[in-house]
This record gives C-alpha cells, sequence and structure tokens, in this order.
C-alpha cells in the first residue's frame, strides 16, 4: 500500500481541537495516524511507494469545501468543464465541492447526476458532489424526484440561479426533502424586486446611471423561507448571503432553534458596490456586491457563526458574456482559486481567528450540507490542504485554472498560497 | 489648453477649469455659425465617427453640423441594438472602429457605460454622446453655455431640476456641472423617479414642485417617457402633469426673471405647457444653438488645440 507522510507542518484542525507540528501518516488514501513531530522518532525515508511532503512550516488543514460551485458541465464546456473546474479547486485547496444544478440539462433526473459523477469520477482531481434541482428544468413548478436524486449522488436541492417564485412550491420542497435528509438550497431573491437591475441599489448605481436591485429583494425571501422552515421543520440553506437585513434574519432564526444554515462568499465578504465604479463587469454577480454597511454585516455574522460557512458561488462566465455592456453582462466572478486567501485576508486583519476561517472552510461547509468530511481522523479520506500563510501572490487571470477568467481579484495581491492539495492521499495540485 | 484626458466620457470627470475651458472655447467659436461661410479650417483632415446606437437626430445632427463647421469629416454610423451581432464584444466593435482610423468616435448608447468600455480599447479620442441613465456631457455643456449667457455666471445661481431623475442622464451631467461652476441644484419629482443616494452628487432632493420652483433662477424640465407609467413609475399622465408639469399657473409662483430649459424633444402638455416652451423665459432654441458652439468647442479641445 502506498505511504505519504507529510512532515513537521502546522497541523490545524478545528473539530480535533488540534493545533501544533505533527507529522500524518497516510496509508492507502487514508489517514493512519499523527505523530507530533517533536516525540516522533519514526525514521522516515523516501523510496518506492513512500512519498514525503516536507511541510516546515507550511500550514496543513483538512481539504477545503465548497458548498457552491457552478461546474458549467453538462452544457456549458465553453464555460468550464467538470476537468477544468476541479483543477481550479484543487489549485485553491479545495477537496470537495457540490456543483450546482444548473447545467444544460439540468440535474434534475438521475441519469444527469449519474453523468456528473461519471465524469468527475473519470476526469475530475477532487470530490464532486452534484446538487440536484428542486424543480422540474428549474421552472418553479414541478418538484424533481427528489429520492432518486439523492439516491444517484445529490446531497441536496437548489435551484440556484433562478429564484423559486412559488412560496408553495418552496412549502413543498422543504415538507418533501424530509423524506430524505436533504437540505434545501435557498437562492433567496423576488424577481419582481430586483427587476432587470445589474447591481446593488443606492450611491453607486445611482451615479453609473444603472438599475439597482435593493436589499429587500433579497430579505423578503429569506424572511419567507425562513418561516416556511419553521412551518414544515424541513432543512433551510440560505446561499450566497449578501445584506445586513438577511443576517440579521438568520440570526433570529437560529436563535429560535430552526434549521437553518447560511453561507457567505468570499467577493460579498471583501468587496463592496464600488468594485463596479468603471462597470467593470466582472464586479457583476448576483446577488450584487453591496454596501461596507452589508460587509461589515457578513463579516460579524461569520465570525460569530450567524454564517455558518463560506462558498465561493465560483461561476465561470466566458468573455463573450462579459466583455459587452454592463447592464447585458452575465452574472458570476470566478472565486474558487481566490476564496482562501481572501479570507485569510481576514485573518490578517484580525477579523476572524485562523481556527475559525478554517472552520468556516472546511467542517462548517461539511456539516450544512451533512458531509462526513471537514476534519482528519484515523481512517478518514486523507483530503488535505498545505498552504504557506507567509506568501503572497498577485491575482493573474491568465494564470487561472479555471478556463474563464471573469475575477474582480485581477491585480490585487493576496496573502497565503496553496502550496498542495491532497485528494484520497493523492497530490491532486502542487504549486509550481 | 488642451483636456487632460483624451476622451470627453462625463461631467463627473472634469473640473471647474475644464468646464469654463469648454464654455469660454464655445464662446469664442459661436460666432462662426454667425458668418456666411460656416466654416473654419481647424480640423480639416480628421475624421469623426458618428456612432449611434439609439436613434437621436438631433443630438447627431449637432454633433455632424459642429465637425463640419470645423471642416473634419463626419461619417454617420447608425446601429440598431437590436441587430448588435450576438458574440461581438466591446473589444471587437472598437478594434473594428480603429481599424478605420477615425480620430474621434462620438458615441450614444442605451446602456450606460459603453463609452467608457469603448475609450479603454481605443487609442482615438471618445466623446460620450449619452449613455443610459448615466451621462449626457454635452448636453450640461450646452446649457451651462445657454444659462451663462443670458445671467453672466453659473455661481450663486439656483438650479431646479425637475422631472424623471432617475431615468436621466441630462440630470446626473448637470447637477455635476452646475455645482462644479458654484451653482446650488434642487431635483424634484415623483419619489419613484428620485433615485436613491442622488444627494451624494451634490443636490437636493424634493419631491415638492413648489418647493423646486419657488427660489429658482433656473428650472430644467426632463422629458417624461409615457411608458414610465407601465412600470408604475406613476400612476397617470394627467396626476403626473398637475403635480410636475409646468404651466404658468406655477410658473407664476417662480421669480419673475426665471429661465426655462428642456433638453428636448418636448412632450407639449405633459412637462411643460406649451405656453410656457413658448413663451419668455424658455430658452429651449438657444439651446439648440449652443449645443452646435459646444461641440464644436469639445472637438477643438480633443483634436485640434495640441497642434497650435
Ligand atoms: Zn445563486
Amino acid at each position: 500500500m502506498n505511504r505519504l507522510i507529510i512532515k513537521g507542518g502546522r497541523f490545524l484542525d478545528p473539530v480535533a481541537g488540534i493545533d501544533g507540528i505533527f507529522n500524518i501518516y497516510v496509508m492507502g488514501g487514508r489517514v493512519a495516524s499523527f505523530k507530533p513531530a517533536y516525540a516522533d522518532t519514526t525514521e522516515i525515508t523516501p523510496g518506492p511507494g513512500v512519498e514525503v511532503i516536507d511541510a516546515k512550516g507550511l500550514l496543513v488543514t483538512p481539504g477545503l469545501i465548497d458548498v457552491h460551485a457552478h461546474l458549467r458541465e453538462p452544457g456549458f464546456e465553453y464555460k468550464e468543464t467538470i476537468r477544468t473546474g476541479t483543477l481550479a479547486a484543487a489549485a485553491g485547496g479545495f477537496t470537495s465541492i457540490l456543483c450546482m444544478a444548473n447545467t444544460r440539462p439540468v440535474n434534475d433526473n438521475e441519469s444527469v447526476t449519474r453523468y456528473i459523477r461519471k465524469k468527475a469520477e473519470e476526469e475530475g482531481v477532487v470530490n464532486v458532489f452534484p446538487v440536484g434541482a428542486v424543480s422540474v428544468g428549474q421552472n418553479g413548478e414541478r418538484l424533481t424526484e427528489m429520492f432518486e436524486l439523492k439516491s444517484a449522488g445529490c446531497v441536496a436541492v437548489s435551484d440556484d440561479g433562478m429564484p423559486i417564485v412559488d412560496g408553495g412550491l418552496m412549502r413543498r420542497a422543504l415538507e418533501y426533502s424530509k423524506i430524505c435528509d436533504l437540505p434545501v438550497i435557498s437562492h433567496a431573491e423576488d424577481p419582481t424586486l430586483a427587476g432587470s437591475g445589474a447591481m446593488n441599489e443606492g450611491e453607486v448605481s445611482t451615479r453609473l446611471g444603472l438599475k439597482g436591485i435593493p436589499g429587500a429583494a433579497e430579505e423578503s425571501v429569506v424572511a419567507r423561507d425562513i418561516a416556511l422552515a419553521r412551518l414544515t421543520g424541513g432543512r433551510l440553506h440560505i446561499a450566497h448571503v449578501s445584506t445586513r437585513g438577511s443576517v440579521e434574519l438568520i440570526r433570529m432564526a437560529k436563535e429560535e432553534g430552526l434549521k437553518v444554515t447560511a453561507e457567505a462568499t468570499p467577493h460579498h465578504l471583501t468587496l463592496t458596490d464600488e468594485a463596479v465604479l468603471k462597470y467593470s463587469t466582472n464586479a457583476k454577480m448576483n446577488p450584487p456586491l453591496r454596501s461596507s454597511g452589508d460587509v461589515e454585516a457578513l463579516r460579524k455574522g461569520l465570525k460569530d457563526g450567524t454564517i455558518d460557512c463560506v462558498a465561493t458561488d465560483h461561476a465561470p462566465q466566458s468573455i463573450m458574456e462579459k466583455d459587452i455592456e454592463f447592464d447585458r453582462a452575465a452574472n458570476g466572478v470566478v472565486g474558487i482559486e481566490t476564496a482562501f486567501s481572501l479570507i485569510y485576508g481576514l485573518v490578517a486583519e484580525g477579523l476572524l481567528t485562523l481556527n475559525e476561517a478554517v472552520s468556516a472552510m472546511t467542517i462548517e461547509p461539511a456539516r450544512a450540507m451533512g458531509l462526513d468530511k471537514g476534519t482528519l481522523r484515523v481512517g478518514s479520506a486523507a483530503d488535505i490542504a498545505i498552504i504557506d500563510l507567509a506568501k503572497g501572490w498577485t491575482v493573474d487571470p491568465a494564470k487561472l485554472r479555471s478556463k474563464s477568467k471573469n475575477t474582480p481579484f485581477a491585480g490585487m495581491t493576496l496573502k497565503g498560497v496553496v502550496e498542495k492539495t491532497i485528494v484520497g492521499g493523492k497530490t491532486v495540485y502542487s504549486r509550481e | 489648453m488642451r483636456f487632460k484626458g483624451k476622451d470627453l466620457l462625463g461631467i463627473e470627470d472634469l473640473d471647474a477649469s475644464d468646464i469654463d475651458l469648454v464654455l469660454s472655447t464655445a464662446e469664442s467659436l459661436r460666432e462662426v455659425s454667425e458668418r456666411e461661410i460656416k466654416k473654419v479650417p481647424t480640423l480639416r483632415g480628421k475624421t469623426i465617427i458618428n456612432l449611434f446606437y439609439e436613434p437621436s437626430t438631433r443630438t447627431r445632427t449637432s454633433f455632424e453640423i459642429a465637425a463640419k463647421r470645423m471642416s473634419a469629416d463626419a461619417v454617420n454610423i447608425s446601429v440598431s441594438t437590436s441587430s448588435v451581432v450576438k458574440g461581438e464584444t466591446i473589444k471587437d466593435t472598437a478594434k473594428n472602429l480603429e481599424a478605420m482610423k477615425p480620430d474621434c468616435i462620438v458615441i450614444r448608447h442605451s446602456a450606460s457605460g459603453v463609452p467608457m468600455m469603448l475609450a479603454n480599447y481605443v487609442k482615438c479620442s471618445v466623446v460620450n454622446a449619452g449613455d443610459g441613465a448615466h451621462e449626457h456631457p454635452s448636453q450640461a455643456l450646452l446649457d451651462m453655455l445657454t444659462v451663462k449667457e443670458k445671467k453672466g455666471a453659473i455661481a450663486g445661481l439656483k438650479l431646479s431640476i425637475i422631472g424623471d431623475i432617475t431615468h436621466s442622464r441630462v440630470a446626473r451631467s448637470n447637477i455635476y456641472g452646475f455645482t462644479k461652476l458654484g451653482a446650488q441644484v434642487t431635483v424634484a419629482g415623483p419619489p419613484t423617479m428620485v433615485p436613491p443616494g442622488i444627494e451624494k452628487l451634490g443636490c437636493r432632493a424634493t419631491s415638492s414642485m413648489d418647493d423646486a420652483i419657488k427660489d429658482a433662477d433656473v428650472i430644467m424640465m426632463l422629458r417624461i417617457q409615457l411608458e414610465r407609467q407601465k412600470e408604475s413609475f406613476f400612476p397617470s399622465v394627467r396626476e403626473y402633469s398637475r403635480l410636475y408639469g409646468l404651466d404658468e399657473a406655477k410658473l407664476n409662483r417662480a421669480k419673475k426673471d426665471v429661465l426655462i430649459l428642456h433638453p428636448g424633444p418636448i412632450n407639449r402638455g405633459v412637462e411643460v405647457s406649451s405656453e410656457v416652451a413658448d413663451g419668455p423665459h424658455s430658452l429651449i432654441l438657444d439651446q439648440v444653438t449652443n449645443g452646435v458652439a459646444v461641440r464644436m468647442a469639445i472637438f477643438y479641445l480633443l483634436l485640434g488645440a495640441a497642434k497650435e
């Protein structure tokens, strides 16, 4: 059996409460043992079947988990494929990702789910967990066969990309999904309030003469969905929370003990709508970048656990969809390769502890989606990220692994460089 | 003297001295249009492309006449946005135009921001002839020129802009321009059509027409798009007109020497009554005349001044 030894790194696992210098022994793709480096007298010699990674001075964590990525395959392979999307994920330190159902065809039946899983097994480099649609064709009319979706490998259901306008359908989804204990991920947006808005409604949209999307377009649906979670007892997960009002609603729902979890994206945690000031379509996404007050509320929410986890909403778009008029340009940013560094930036600013940041990107997303991942125990699959916190890097879109380059962070220098990503004991990314 | 940048994209980017420069240049060029031979050779050999993605005979004609009076070659390209080729990026469009070696592209587009995106890709000058609800800098400059001509100066005046502020590029450019020159600007309209944060642009906002007109030295009436009624921005033209239309009764509550501007074309009887539009306070035709002078000045400052 192949062996891998990760030597002398700072191993941080929030669940186990470990933060120290350890040697990690991996055998047959699983964690065999942890030994405190100072007490480890084992003779370690690399050789055939024995790989040794010297992690001295580096951070070693459970592999990162992203509960919100768009891999675009099947149907939009010119934007991203399962291959390129998982390579990008690996470069970002992610070892497990959930992929959204808004492909073509929509992942609304088990054959599409099986196709995605097969592709991921053959061509992907990280664990891919499909999210099934809530409604057939994401048309917001009829429920999908959730039990079959789950049997085929879906771990959650969502019409993400399309809001569920019909409150009655959302209610049935939250009720019916209880059969198979699938969380329902809500893209909370009232399209009648969002209208044809292209960015956050406020001073910046007024300056730019762009139609705005008020925070109320999100908050009113977050409030509705929380009321439905209360009514049904279903598992509700709010995707990409972007406003202060939503954070407050979720905080109250949690205090009440409802089964509600939530995520926020690195871009909503670090940018405001001022990023749009030069009509940069790479700063256009849905929900839009909000005000500094919203960003502050999201950060506080992440710190106090109201926002359970960080999720990227990695949404590749080609130049054909982005280098056009701002109001016609497609929504979405790629984010899976910049996520860790941006969240580590919050640590460097003193807003989060490293433990909180790692937790929000490992165990918390796993818990929200019910995945047996996000922590390393003896016997766990060896999904591991190795990161150099001391090093910085400048975001160069041309160098991103993702097929699409629509990042609002181009040219920015970020701290925290992913050195290696290991999935099931196999190194799937190694920085050149 | 010359503009700092190569383009004229908006009044927000200008400072008071830039604006003064355009106005004084326009004042000196105004007499060209009074000559028997209305032409100066200043921009001979320069090519100006008028690229209009939105139909606007008035503005396009004004730019075209301005170019011709400066002896530049003006080419008009009208594109309907519905016929824009899918898959063509702004960069593609820019590179195609640039291959024709123009010295200046004048662009009108229904989407905010397109002139700025275009300017990033081309080496020649770009003049924004109106983009979405963003800016219409030449309109604001001609408005300032018109007011300056009548009042002598802009500083200290009170300007009220009335109507659909949300969708108006004319309002935005004028808020920036008049405040930069020291005027106090008030915007007024139904709260559905006064956008959030408009005060941050430097003006005061109110929903009361009386409040807006009582101390105003200049009243600028905006054109209302009748289709906005369908989106519930206002319930009926009748009620809009009653509350925010300028007729003689309301005009009687304004200053005796108040000036009335309107960027045209007017919905007679909706935002302005015919008596007011054709009355002694109205400067609507002066605006048109000054439009040519201001656009001549813009071309001169962007394309010609450096050589002298
Ligand atoms: Zn979404």
